[in-house]
């Protein structure tokens, strides 16, 4: 095994979503907004100020029929590590509220100390963060249903995917308590993981050469985690957020519509550094 | 007058009503802005139509604007104080004024925007030294204080104030110092106003307002700076012509507008060159690495078009360059204003590209624009700066001596006012009757 495979203690914790699996049901939203705590409102019509931490897009070949073709497309946060942990919302926010955690990869959310100033929106190019603009209000008794191990977030501050850390911080409780020092692959899965019906999406961890997600994408370490597998790929790989969600699919579009591409632009993507 | 006491001695005033009634509109309107700013407090920035793809909206404009025009101050201060263009020792006081106003509106603005006031005071306890925003607070409020300290000594001027020892002599010395607190206001801009250009041009998700540039600052930085260095005279001058025409009397000489019109317009011209070789070098540079054509930015929606990156660059930025460089245009009143007054929309369509079409365009493939309608919430507290600082200009320019140079221009009137002034004093009480309506 090269060095380059052997497995490093520093874990990057991410996402394979195959998308020719998916089906669009959106299961993984639901079980995400249950796992959360996720506030919703009243009347969810407007879906711009609506919270959705995994939010499902319909994408289209554009074609028309009989050869349109749907693809949909399941967006967490992208946990994007950057260059050195430089994420594009990490090193834009003011108060040190979001943060790149180096031992899992994963980027965090301090609802206690964020003060709402949205910087950190605006940089988030897959827009996976959301502002709450209302207190949470939940339906008679629904408090009862709420998860003990998420705190619920109030009005004015900035919430997003978190890769269900509270998940984490069990299994590696329960992995201290056995006497181990690491956590096994099926004990750390996230909610929306477990709940797709289709199967389609894979977590574990990127640098470990047993887990599914890195014998699914093959990361290149060397060229910032790109997928060496032929049909995987990354939401703006090109901008440099170095995402660690990547996807799949045997469609050539589908594959395109990740990224922007000049006319002349082949597949091939050199991310910038930042 | 009732109140012919606090007015400088020799100057001539409108009637109390009109001053009254004055305040009394644009204090309608703060009023309007403080029920809505209240609302956004208490009931949340559910108020506004911002939304999770539009998280900076209008007010944020706002703020970027006034602080970009509201440079006059640091760059006034500069150009007297450390340069030495001693004739704007006439203009100063009122670039300071107005300083002071857009520098409090941002401040007040920025309690506003966040969606946890109490806790603004994190930005300075847990400090991110690598955000842009960070510093953008802490250069921010600094300057605020400078300003605070620059305007103070105008206001210890006042007529009654100074007859206070104390006040006289402290106003006196601060004067003695103002290089100091002049020198320090220019450093504090340089780098807020840079990070305020920092804020847009460091996001490297959003491929409309990323900028490469040197080590930690991209280029929007010291077009920022540069910018509102450039404009801010502009905005000055804007507000005095306007002082003027309300008052109908002439506040500051030619020569000295010039002069500041002059470097302001060498300034605009030097910076559209920069702002042109910028955008150049992002059309085919860098935002093509990204995978963006221009045409992505300005195409497939209701408003932003190319005639924005025109308006802004050729209208507000090579022609009012052109017509204050030279003195034929500076000479001409209709060129001058209007060099002026688009000079000042050139800049304010600046903050907004950088602000607000950043958050309209799509960055994924499968996004769309995103439009944004600003509710009234927002308007109000949005015009609530706006009442404010005209409030302040009316209280400033009737009780304090903004103008150094108004007694000289207006040598008729001021005799007059000086009788009745006199008269007034003698027997305050009387006053209101005796003075005739207009002085
Ligand atoms: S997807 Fe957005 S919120 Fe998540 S790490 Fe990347 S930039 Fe930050
Ligand atoms: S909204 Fe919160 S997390 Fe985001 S940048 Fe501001 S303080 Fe940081």
């Amino acid at each position: 095994m090269s060095k380059e495979l052997s497995h490093n203690k520093v874990r990057r914790y991410g996402m394979v979503i195959d998308l020719d699996k998916c089906t669009g049901c959106g299961a993984c939203m639901v079980a995400c907004m249950a796992e959360n705590n996720v506030p919703f409102k009243e009347d969810e019509s407007n879906k711009r100020d609506s919270i959705t931490w995994m939010k499902v897009y319909k994408l289209t070949n554009g074609k028309p029929f009989p050869n349109t073709e749907i693809c949909y497309l399941p967006r967490p946060c992208q946990h994007c590590e950057g260059h050195d942990g430089h994420s594009p919302c990490v090193s834009v926010c003011p108060a040190t509220a979001t943060d790149y955690n180096s031992e899992t990869g994963i980027v965090s959310q301090i609802y206690t100390r964020c003060f709402g100033c949205r910087y950190c929106m605006a940089a988030c190019p897959y827009h996976a963060r959301y502002f709450n603009w209302w207190d949470p209000v939940w339906p008679d008794g629904m408090e009862k249903y709420l998860s003990p191990n998420v705190s619920p977030r109030m009005r004015g501050v900035v919430e997003k995917c978190s890769f269900c850390f509270h998940r984490y911080q069990l299994a590696k409780d329960k992995a201290y308590y056995e006497g181990r020092s690491e956590v096994r692959e099926d004990e750390y899965q996230t909610a929306c993981t477990q709940a797709c019906p289709a199967g389609a999406i894979t977590f574990g961890d990127l640098n470990n050469p047993l887990h599914a997600v890195h014998q699914m994408v093959k990361p290149d370490l060397k060229h910032a985690g790109r997928p060496k597998s032929p049909n995987a790929f990354r939401l703006l790989e090109r901008l440099g957020t170095n995402p660690k969600v990547y996807y799949l699919s045997d469609r050539e579009w589908v594959r395109r519509a990740g990224d922007n591409y000049m006319a002349d632009t082949k597949n091939h993507l050199e991310p910038k550094e930042h | 007058m009732i109140d012919s006491a606090l007015i400088p001695k020799g100057l001539k005033r409108c009637p109390t009503w009109q001053f009254v009634a004055a305040i009394g509109v644009f204090g309608a309107v703060a009023l309007w802005g403080v029920y809505a700013m209240l609302l956004c407090w208490f009931k949340g920035l559910n108020q506004t139509n911002m939304n999770d793809y539009y998280g900076f909206a209008l007010w944020i404009w706002a703020d970027l604007a006034v602080i970009a025009v509201g440079g006059g101050a640091f760059f006034t201060g500069l150009l007297r104080y450390i340069i030495g263009k001693d004739e704007l020792k006439n203009i100063i006081n009122f670039a300071v004024l107005i300083g002071f106003i857009c520098y409090s509106s941002a401040l007040l603005i920025l309690g506003m925007d966040v969606g946890q006031p109490l806790r603004s005071w994190f930005i300075f306890w847990h400090a991110n030294v690598h955000s842009m925003l960070t510093e953008v607070a802490f250069c921010l409020s600094c300057y605020f204080a400078v300003l605070t300290i620059e305007y103070i000594p105008l206001v210890l001027e006042n007529r009654q104030m100074d007859k206070v020892p104390f006040f006289h002599n402290l106003s006196h010395n601060m004067h003695g110092v103002m290089a100091v607190f002049a020198a320090t206001g220019a450093f504090l801009s340089f780098f807020h106003q840079g990070s305020l250009g920092g804020v847009a041009g460091v996001l490297f998700g959003r491929p409309f307002a990323f900028r490469e540039g040197i080590l930690i600052w991209p280029w929007t930085f010291f077009l920022f700076t540069w910018s509102a260095a450039a404009y801010g005279p502009c905005f000055t001058l804007l507000l005095t012509k306007l002082t003027e025409k309300i008052s109908k009397k002439k506040l500051v000489k030619d020569n000295v507008v010039e002069l500041l019109a002059k470097i302001s317009g060498w300034m605009i011209f030097t910076y559209t060159i920069a702002k042109l070789i910028d955008t150049i070098y992002w059309a085919n540079i860098t935002a093509p690495s990204l995978g963006f054509k221009l045409s992505h930015f300005y195409s497939n929606n209701a408003i932003y078009g190319y005639w924005i990156l025109f308006a802004e660059i050729i209208l507000g930025g090579v022609v009012p360059a052109l017509i204050l460089i030279t003195k034929k245009g500076r000479q001409n009143p209709t060129a001058f204003t209007t060099a002026i007054i688009l000079a000042v929309i050139g800049v304010c369509l600046n903050r907004w590209v950088m602000v607000l079409q950043v958050m309209a365009v799509p960055v994924m493939t499968f996004d769309t624009w995103a439009l944004y309608i600003p509710s009234w919430q927002e308007i109000a507290t949005t015009l609530l700066p706006v009442a404010y600082g005209v409030i302040l200009i009316i209280i400033s320019f009737r009780y304090l001596p903004v103008f150094p140079q108004e007694l000289e221009l207006n040598p008729d009137e001021s005799n007059k006012a000086q009788q009745n002034t006199e008269k007034a004093e003698e027997n305050p009480a009387l006053d209101a009757k005796l003075s005739p309506a207009g002085a």
